[in-house]
């Protein structure tokens, strides 16, 4: 087992989701209830990374971390240091390629909050806030539960992404999912069995903590 | 209830996560493929004469050559093809132009007991073998590592150039990404073989695994592979880059394959 691979994996997607949900809390609320022109297009730029080919996004990243690029040169700027095959590089990285998979689950859920229960709670003497606090989060607690998780699931799996912007530095960038690409090419295949079978667990876990909830959900509705 | 308890704990485990603290930095060494089992070696028995320790990367020199150019990290940059340092020199990112380790070999390796194997004479008889299948409707590929940035694979394109096979095999070839890959590719069941390094044919484990003969080093330009020194390293990159041209570095090196200038 490749211990330094494993932390690097919990600490990227331990971030990737404490810095993630909240924004993606935000962002979905506004999309499930905002009504504006362009709305489709916003929607479309969160989903982007669903699709697009992990090559694809991971090259448009390097590039724009570049020290000559925007990005890199504005970071440099304010850190000294660069972006590419750096820690805080994939982090970024893995925030935008998680896009959707926090986002997604989060909107939908705010979506099925009835528009008159808040207005309801604010007859009642509730401000937005206190509203958003004790009404809308825990109805749509379900949806940020299985947002995080799939979080947290697809960032320890994210691979080509994770490969280009981050160079598999041992310690650094290399995650779990690349070490077994390592082990591979080093014809180590009892180290990739090992590493492959924990991800396996790990994300089966993951995802039966999702669907489980998910099931409890349809389950008290009736 | 439940939830918010579960949720706090999972807050929780993210935190304690976070707050792991990163492996000690010990200085990162990229080295090409073809060094995968020789530099582990190194690196282990340096560990034990001098108790530091080394990050090991392997690919293809190229890609490394590329992520040096970009800032990456690395403090000692072994790569299988001499111009690489040399570039790297001329941009300004090496401390000074490195120097010549090693000469690699390249050699035709396929899956042991098949029973098979060219003579010496004829190394690439087995290529010509698989373009014979490949008209009777059989396809059995070559491996090779990419040519566009390994340095084997540009080896092995000359050596399939020189005995006039390149075109005919552009069906058959199946292309690694290193020559780590390109190995893998060899040995698969689909596989005649492929033309790849010498050192992993000598590496623990493959040896059995596979068979191997020599092609003629005049059929390639010398696999001349060069190291150097990043403007990054530390101490700990330079005694091994010193380590590395003394006996005991070499004579690792010559255990697998590697003539030494």
């Amino acid at each position: 087992m490749d211990w330094s691979a494993l932390s690097v994996s919990l600490r990227l997607a331990g971030f990737t989701c404490l810095i993630l949900i909240p924004f993606a809390i935000w962002l979905g609320r506004a999309l499930a209830y905002a009504r504006f022109r362009g709305k489709g297009l916003c929607e479309a730029f969160v989903a982007l990374p669903l699709v697009l080919p992990p090559t694809v996004l991971g090259f448009y990243l390097l590039m724009s971390f570049g020290r000559d690029a925007p990005v890199g040169a504005l970071w440099a700027n304010l850190t000294g240091g660069g972006l590419n095959f750096t820690f805080t590089g994939i982090l970024l990285a893995s925030l935008i390629a998680n896009l959707p998979f926090a986002v997604q689950p989060i909107q939908r859920a705010f979506e099925h909050v009835p528009h008159n229960l808040r207005e309801a709670a604010w007859c009642s003497g509730l401000s937005p806030w206190q509203t958003l606090l004790r009404i809308e989060l825990p109805l749509v607690w379900p949806g940020i539960m299985s947002a995080g998780a799939l979080t947290f699931a697809h960032t320890l799996g994210e691979f080509g992404v994770i490969l280009m912007v981050g160079g598999a530095i041992d310690g650094e960038t290399r995650t779990l999912a690349i070490a077994i690409y390592d082990r591979v090419q080093a014809f180590d295949e009892q180290g990739a069995a090992q590493m492959s079978a924990l991800l396996l667990l790990v994300s089966f876990i993951t995802l039966g903590l999702v669907y489980g909830l998910a099931g409890r959900r349809r389950w008290a509705r009736g | 209830m439940l939830k918010a308890k579960l949720a706090h704990g999972l807050l929780l485990a993210c935190l304690l996560l976070t707050s792991a603290p990163a492996i000690a930095a010990a200085p990162i060494v990229a080295a090409a493929s073809d060094l995968q089992f020789a530099l582990t070696e190194a690196a282990e028995q340096f560990q034990q004469e001098t108790g530091h320790d080394l990050r090991l990367n392997f690919g293809s020199s190229g890609n490394f050559r590329r992520q040096i150019a970009q800032g990456a990290p690395f403090e000692l940059y072994l790569s299988a093809d001499e111009r690489y340092v040399q570039a790297l020199y001329e941009e300004g990112h090496t401390q000074d132009e490195g120097v010549n380790y090693a000469i690699g070999r390249l050699v035709w390796m396929q899956q042991a007991g098949r029973g098979d194997l060219p003579s010496d004479d004829a190394p690439l008889a087995g290529v010509a073998a698989a373009l014979e299948a490949q008209e009777s409707g059989t396809t059995e590929r070559i491996a090779l590592a990419n040519p566009e940035h390994a340095p084997y694979g540009v080896a092995a394109q000359q050596t399939l150039e020189h005995a006039g096979l390149w075109e005919q095999t552009e069906s058959l070839r199946v292309l690694g990404e290193n020559v780590s890959q390109a190995t893998q590719f060899a040995l698969s069941d689909d596989a005649r073989g492929g033309l790849v390094a010498y050192s992993l044919a000598l590496a623990p484990g493959l040896n059995e695994r596979s068979e191997y003969v020599l092609i003629p080093e005049a059929w390639h330009n010398p696999l001349r592979q060069r190291m150097v020194l990043t403007n990054q390293a530390g101490d700990v990159a330079t005694a091994f880059y010193q380590w590395l041209q003394e006996e005991e570095g070499q004579s690792i090196l010559r255990t697998y394959g590697f003539s030494v200038e």
